[in-house]
């Protein structure tokens, strides 16, 4: 990969509406309690509809990393990749309804024995512009 | 709602076991639109240089966490929650891999009732993730 896409930021994406039938499908995916899944407990604990399970934004992550991956200047061979870390920082819980957008800046890029490690900020903003969860992905780049 | 002030350091709030099978996968694969073949195909998992399919990381951090919303009893509680991808786990086409997740008091802070949460994720022997921890506001 080129080192040279640190402090990069790319375009906002299209906005991601969070659907219920969406929460719903992704909780199961990750074995979450039925109760998580159940509207009527949502709104007894004074939400407006199904709170995300605490990894959900990785969907929303992913269409900010997608740009770095076709980007011709970043040159990252995705058959080389390796997840190595992630992070969810919430500054308010995500709900079904919400419409959401990510911006991604790449925070690092390190050089490590022929691997790169980066370090790519996906901040989710909703529809008032407002700060929801910042995701933070490390990814390794494999050495040829 | 667990008492903030009924926790102590060290105190294991939650354990929980998994059944992860190729369904599972091909599950989160469908939920999440993390298609990667490794997660599915064991000719193409071979043919990158692991041993066989593997779960998604996420997959593994998604399921680590719930423990904790079930103890917790609400995921808007979760403020912070971050991982280090350290093993893979091995998946095999008929079977399933069993991982298992404790869950226990990493530090307290008063002023801000906040707890974070160290988790350790394992099949049989292996820790499979690093540094798994969250900040739950109680």
């Amino acid at each position: 990969m080129n080192p040279e896409i640190q402090g990069k930021r790319y375009p906002r994406t299209a906005p991601y509406v969070v659907g219920r039938e969406k929460v719903r499908e992704f909780a199961k995916a990750v074995f979450a309690a039925k109760e998580s899944q159940d509207l009527s407990h949502a709104k007894s604990l004074g939400h407006s509809d199904l709170v995300v399970p605490p990894t959900f934004p990785v969907v929303i992550q992913e269409q900010s990393l997608a740009l770095v991956l076709s980007d011709p200047q970043a040159q990252i061979d995705f058959s080389r990749v390796v997840h190595g870390e992630q992070k969810f920082v919430y500054q308010r819980p995500i709900v079904a309804g919400d419409e959401l957008t990510s911006e991604l800046t790449v925070a690092s890029v390190k050089s490590l024995g022929g691997n790169h490690m980066a370090t790519f900020e996906t901040e989710i903003f909703d529809t008032k512009d407002s700060l929801v969860c910042t995701a933070i992905s490390t990814l390794v780049v494999r050495g040829e | 709602m667990p008492n903030f002030q009924e926790l102590s350091v060290g105190q294991v709030v939650a354990e929980q076991s998994f059944e992860v099978s190729r369904d599972s996968l091909v599950r989160y694969a469908g939920a999440s639109g993390d298609f990667n073949p490794i997660h599915y195909r064991e000719d193409f998992a071979q043919s990158v240089g692991l041993p066989g399919v593997i779960a998604h990381g996420m997959l593994t951090m998604g399921l680590s966490i719930q423990p904790v919303v079930s103890w917790i009893g609400d995921a808007a509680k979760i403020l912070d929650y971050g991982v280090r991808f350290t093993k893979p786990v091995p998946v095999s086409g008929s079977g399933s891999t069993t991982l298992k997740v404790v869950a226990t008091i990493g530090a307290l802070d008063e002023e801000s009732q906040r707890a974070r949460v160290d988790l350790t994720t394992s099949y049989e022997e292996t820790t499979v993730l690093g540094k798994a921890q969250a900040w739950v506001q109680l």
